[in-house]
C-alpha cells in the first residue's frame, strides 16, 4: 500500500483540466459518502422506529425530529477525525509505520492555537481585528509549529530506529505522545491545564429549517459558523493535499520514496528530506486541525489528543490506510455512527441504555463488522500493488 | 503477508480500545452501585430533618438552630437580599480554649493533605490545600506545635493514584492525621487502607454519603452529603424555578452520578417530568448529550459533576440556543467554572455546603489572611480546607495531653471520636456519630459573572440547615 494518486494519468498529462478532476474528484467522492452514509443511517433508524414503534408513544415522531441534528453533529465530529486521519494516513503511505504521537501532535497545535489567540488577546490586538483573520493566522502558526515539531519527533525518535523490527518505532511513538502530554502539562500548568479559547464573535448560528416535534414545540436546526469553518478547512486541506501529492514535483518525489526507497534514493532523491518533509505536511494537518477543534469547542486540555488520535486512527484504518480520501470518508462515516448511535440508543432503550457511554463500542463493533468484509477498508485496495 | 500484519495490528489497537471501555465501564459500576446506596438511605428517611432558616439575617448559622424536622417539600427556600450579610450584628463571638501542646516534646508531627494538585481539577486541590496550609501556620505555633507541617500528595482527582498514595502515607509513621480527599470517588479507593492504618481522615469536600456510612470511625466531613445536597437541590427546581421537564446529566463518577441519582429521585417522587438521565465521560465535546438535551426541550438541566466539564458543557449549551436553566452541585462552585464557560455560566445555579464568606462570621480575618498568603480571593473548598486542618490539630493536641508525649494514630483517632465540637472558620463544627457535620448548612448560588475574578460575588438565593439523615 502507499499513498495513492486519484486517477490514472500521471504527472505527464498536464492539461489545466486534467489537473482540476483530479484534484477535486475526492470532493465528489465524499459527498457521495455524506449523502449515501446519511441516508443509510437514516433509513435504520426509520425503520427500528417503526418496528419498535408498538412498545412505545411518539417513537417515530421523536427519531425524525433530530434526525437533522444528529446528522449535523455527524459530519462536525466526522470531519474532526477526518483532519486528524490525514496525517496518520500521509505517514503510514511512505513509512508504512503508524505514528502513535500524531493525536499529541495535534493537541499541541491546539494549545499552540490558544496561547497566540491568549496572547493577542492580552496586547489588545484581538479585539481590533476581524475573527476570520485570527482564524487563518492562528491555524497557519500553529500548522508551522505542529509541522516542525512533526519533524523533530521523526528525526530524534523514529529515524534512529528505521532500520528496527516495525513494532520498535510503535512503542518509540507510544512513548513520544506520553512525554509530549506531560511536556505541555508541565508548561501550561495547573492554571492553563483547561485552555479556553478566546471568545471568537463569528456571528451567530445559521438557521437552516424549523420542524415540530413531539411535544408540540418547534425545534430550531441550525448550524454554526465554527462548524462551517471546519468544515470548509477540512475540505480546503484535501484539496491542497491532494494537490501537493498528485500535480508537485515534491509529491512525485514522496510517491517515489513511498514505492521503493533505494530505488528513489538512486533516482537522485533525498529520501531523509522527503520523509521529514511528509512528517512536516502531516504534522502541519494535525496542528491545524487542533485550532479548528479549539475554535469550535472553546476548552482543549493535555489529553484531548489520545482519544481524538485513537478514533483519527481508526478512521484511516476504516477508509484504507495509506489512502487520503479513504482518511475523510473514514472519518465521516465514523463521526456519523457515533453522532447516531449516542443519540438514538437512549432514545430506542427508552433512557435504560445511556448512548453517549456506549457509543464508543457500538460504532467498534459496526466497524470490525465493517472490516471483516473489507478487510483493507472501504477505498483501500486489496492487493498490495503499488501505484 | 503485510496485509496480515496490519490486519492484526489493527486488532491489537482494537482490543486495546475495548479493554479501555471495558476498564471505564467497572470504575462506573461502583458509582452506580453509591447511587442505589444514596437512594436507599433517601428512601429509608424520606424526610432527613430538616431546619428551615426564615432568612438569612434572621438566624446566625453559628448557632445550632432547633431542628423542627419539617419534610423537605414544605421547606422555604427564600431569597436572600443580594448583599447577604447575616448574622453580622448578632455575632456570637465563642471565646475558645484551645489545647496546648507547648510542655510536651513531640518531635515531628506531620498531616497529610490529599487532593488534586494537577490536572483539570487542580483549582480545587490548591484552594484545599492553602487552606490547610494556613491552619498549620496559623494555629500551630499558638497550640504549641514545635514542629508541625504538612505532606501533601496529588491523587490527580484520580482513583487509583488517590489508593497508591495512601500506602505511602501509611507507611509514614510520622502522619497521624489525613485532610483530603477532594473526590469522593478517590476519597472511597483510599479510606480501606486509612482504616488499616488506624488512620482518620478529615475531609474538606466528600459529599458522597458512602464516605461517612462505610467508613464511620475514619472518615469525617466538614460539609453536608449528596442525599441532602440533591434534595436540596430537588425543592429549589421545584418551588424557585418552577420547573416541569427536567434532563439530568451526569460525568459517571461516584460523587456526580450519587448526586443525578438523589436528585432525579427526588423529582420523579414529586411527579415531574424527568425527560432524560444520561450520563458521559466527555470532557471536551459534547455534541452527543446536547442533541438529546435539544430535542427532549427541558426547563431546567441537573449537571451532576466538576467545573472542568460543567464549564466547556454549559458554554456549549448556551452556543446552541438551548436556553434552559443550569443547576449542579458543589462541584461547580469554582471560579474556573466561569473562565471555562465565560458569559454562558452567568444565571447557572448551584447547592454548596460552602457560604459566601459573608456567611461566615469567622472568615473576615481568615480571608484576609488568605488573601496576603496566596495572592487570590479565598473560596471553596479554603474554609473546608482550614477547618478540616484544625480538627486535625486540636484532635492531635488532645491525644499528645492524654498521652503525655507523641499520640500513636490509635490515639488521635480516640481523641477525634470524642472532639465534640470546635469554632471553625465556617461556623461551629459538631460531627455526629458517623462523623457527618451536623446540622450542616446548605446554600443555593446564582452565578452571577462571568468573569472568575467576580465568583465572590455570586448571590445566595436560598439556604437551608439540615441535620444529615438518621440511619
Amino acid at each position: 500500500m502507499a499513498v495513492k494518486a486519484q486517477a490514472q494519468p500521471m504527472v505527464s498529462d498536464r492539461s489545466s483540466l486534467g489537473t482540476l478532476r483530479q484534484v477535486l474528484a475526492p470532493i465528489g467522492q465524499i459527498l457521495i459518502f455524506v449523502i449515501g452514509g446519511s441516508l443509510l443511517l437514516g433509513t435504520i433508524v426509520v425503520m427500528l422506529a417503526l418496528a419498535l414503534q408498538a412498545g412505545q408513544a411518539n417513537l417515530l415522531n421523536g427519531v425524525v425530529s433530530v434526525l437533522p441534528l444528529v446528522i449535523i453533529d455527524g459530519l462536525v465530529l466526522g470531519f474532526l477525525y477526518a483532519t486528524i486521519a490525514l496525517g496518520y494516513t500521509l505517514v503510514y503511505g511512505v513509512l508504512e509505520f503508524i505514528n502513535f504521537a500524531h493525536g499529541e501532535i495535534y493537541m499541541v497545535g491546539a494549545f499552540v492555537g490558544g496561547g497566540l489567540g491568549i496572547w493577542l488577546a492580552s496586547q489588545g490586538l484581538l479585539a481590533t481585528m476581524h475573527p476570520l483573520i485570527f482564524v487563518v493566522i492562528a491555524v497557519f502558526v500553529a500548522m508551522l509549529a505542529s509541522g516542525l515539531l512533526a519533524v523533530g519527533i521523526e528525526r530524534f525518535a523514529y529515524r534512529p530506529l528505521r532500520g528496527a523490527p516495525r513494532l520498535v518505532p510503535l512503542i518509540s511513538a507510544i512513548g513520544v505522545s506520553l512525554v509530549l502530554q506531560d511536556l505541555v502539562r508541565l508548561i501550561a500548568g495547573p492554571a492553563r491545564f483547561n485552555l479556553r479559547y478566546p471568545t471568537l464573535n463569528l456571528g451567530g448560528r445559521i438557521p437552516l429549517f424549523e420542524m415540530s416535534t413531539a411535544a408540540g414545540t418547534n425545534l430550531r436546526v441550525s448550524i454554526d459558523n465554527q462548524s462551517l469553518i471546519f468544515i470548509i478547512t477540512s475540505l480546503l486541506m484535501l484539496v491542497a493535499l491532494n494537490y501537493l501529492i498528485n500535480v508537485t514535483k515534491l509529491g512525485k518525489a514522496i510517491r517515489a520514496v513511498a514505492q521503493d526507497r533505494p530505488t528513489a534514493s538512486l533516482m537522485g532523491i533525498n529520501v531523509n528530506l522527503i520523509i521529514a518533509l511528509t512528517f512536516f505536511v502531516g504534522g502541519a494537518l494535525g496542528g491545524g486541525a487542533g485550532v479548528l477543534f479549539g475554535i469550535k469547542y472553546s476548552t482543549v486540555n493535555p489529553y484531548i489528543g489520545f482519544i481524538a488520535g485513537l478514533k483519527a486512527f481508526t478512521a484511516a484504518v476504516l477508509g484504507g490506510i495509506g489512502n487520503i480520501t479513504g482518511a475523510m470518508v473514514g472519518g465521516i462515516v465514523l463521526g456519523l455512527l457515533e453522532a447516531f448511535v449516542s443519540t438514538y440508543l437512549t432514545l430506542f432503550t427508552n433512557g435504560r441504555l445511556s448512548g453517549p457511554d456506549y457509543a464508543s463500542v457500538a460504532s467498534f463493533l459496526i466497524l470490525i463488522g465493517i472490516l471483516v468484509f473489507r478487510p483493507s477498508g472501504l477505498l483501500g485496495e486489496a492487493a498490495t500493488q503499488k501505484v | 503477508m503485510k496485509r496480515i500484519a496490519s490486519l492484526i495490528m489493527l486488532v491489537v489497537v482494537l482490543a486495546a480500545t475495548l479493554a479501555a471501555c471495558g476498564a471505564a465501564t467497572p470504575a462506573a459500576s461502583p458509582a452506580a452501585s453509591t447511587g442505589a446506596g444514596a437512594a436507599d438511605t433517601t428512601a429509608a428517611s424520606p424526610s432527613p430533618s430538616v431546619a428551615a432558616t426564615e432568612s438569612l439575617t434572621a438566624s446566625p448559622l453559628t448557632e445550632a438552630s432547633p431542628s423542627t424536622a419539617a419534610s423537605p417539600s414544605a421547606m422555604a427556600t427564600q431569597a436572600a437580599a443580594a448583599e447577604a450579610t447575616p448574622g453580622a450584628d448578632a455575632t456570637t463571638t465563642v471565646t475558645e480554649d484551645l489545647p496546648n501542646v507547648s510542655g510536651l516534646n513531640l518531635g515531628t508531627v506531620r498531616i497529610a493533605y490529599q487532593g488534586p494538585l494537577s490536572g483539570p481539577q487542580a483549582q480545587f486541590g490548591t484552594t484545599g490545600l492553602n487552606g490547610a496550609r494556613l491552619a498549620v501556620e496559623q494555629l500551630g505555633e499558638e497550640m504549641g506545635f514545635q514542629n508541625i507541617e504538612i505532606a501533601q500528595f496529588d491523587d490527580q482527582a484520580t482513583e487509583s493514584v488517590g489508593a497508591a498514595n495512601a500506602n505511602t502515607i501509611a507507611a509514614d509513621q510520622s502522619i497521624v492525621c489525613v485532610v483530603g480527599h477532594i473526590n469522593s470517588g478517590v476519597a472511597l479507593a483510599a479510606l480501606p487502607t486509612y482504616r488499616d492504618a488506624n488512620l482518620v481522615m478529615v475531609s474538606p469536600a466528600n459529599t458522597n454519603p458512602r464516605v461517612t456510612e462505610e467508613f464511620d470511625d475514619t472518615a469525617y466531613r466538614l460539609v453536608g452529603r449528596d442525599d441532602v445536597q440533591g434534595v436540596v437541590a430537588a425543592d429549589f427546581v421545584q418551588n424557585e424555578l418552577n420547573a416541569q421537564n427536567v434532563y439530568v446529566l451526569h460525568d459517571q463518577t461516584a460523587y456526580g452520578e450519587g448526586l443525578a441519582t438523589v436528585f432525579r429521585d427526588e423529582m420523579q417522587e414529586r411527579g415531574i417530568n424527568v425527560s432524560g438521565f444520561a450520563g458521559t465521560q466527555e470532557t471536551a465535546v459534547f455534541d452527543a448529550v446536547l442533541t438529546p438535551i435539544q430535542a427532549a426541550n427541558p426547563d431546567v438541566i441537573f449537571f451532576g459533576g466538576i467545573y472542568d466539564r460543567g464549564g466547556p458543557f454549559i458554554q456549549q449549551l448556551r452556543e446552541r440556543g438551548i436556553e434552559a436553566k443550569v443547576i449542579g452541585g458543589d462541584g461547580l462552585d469554582a471560579p474556573d467554572l466561569a473562565q471555562l464557560g465565560g458569559e454562558a455560566v452567568v444565571g447557572t445555579n448551584y447547592v454548596t455546603v460552602s457560604g459566601p464568606a459573608s456567611a461566615y462570621q469567622q472568615a473576615a480575618q481568615f480571608t484576609q489572611d488568605y488573601q496576603a498568603a496566596n495572592n487570590t480571593p479565598a473560596a471553596y473548598p479554603a474554609f473546608q480546607g482550614y477547618d478540616s486542618t484544625k480538627a486535625c490539630l486540636v484532635a492531635i493536641a488532645n491525644a499528645a495531653t492524654e498521652a503525655n508525649g507523641t499520640p500513636t494514630r490509635e490515639q488521635v483517632k480516640a481523641a477525634m471520636e470524642d472532639l465534640e465540637t470546635y469554632q471553625g472558620v465556617t461556623g461551629q463544627v459538631t460531627f455526629d456519630d458517623e462523623g457527618d457535620r451536623s446540622p450542616a448548612t446548605y446554600y443555593v448560588f446564582e452565578v452571577r459573572s462571568g468573569d472568575p475574578a467576580n465568583w465572590g460575588q455570586n448571590e445566595v438565593v436560598g439556604s437551608i440547615e439540615a441535620q444529615p439523615p438518621e440511619e
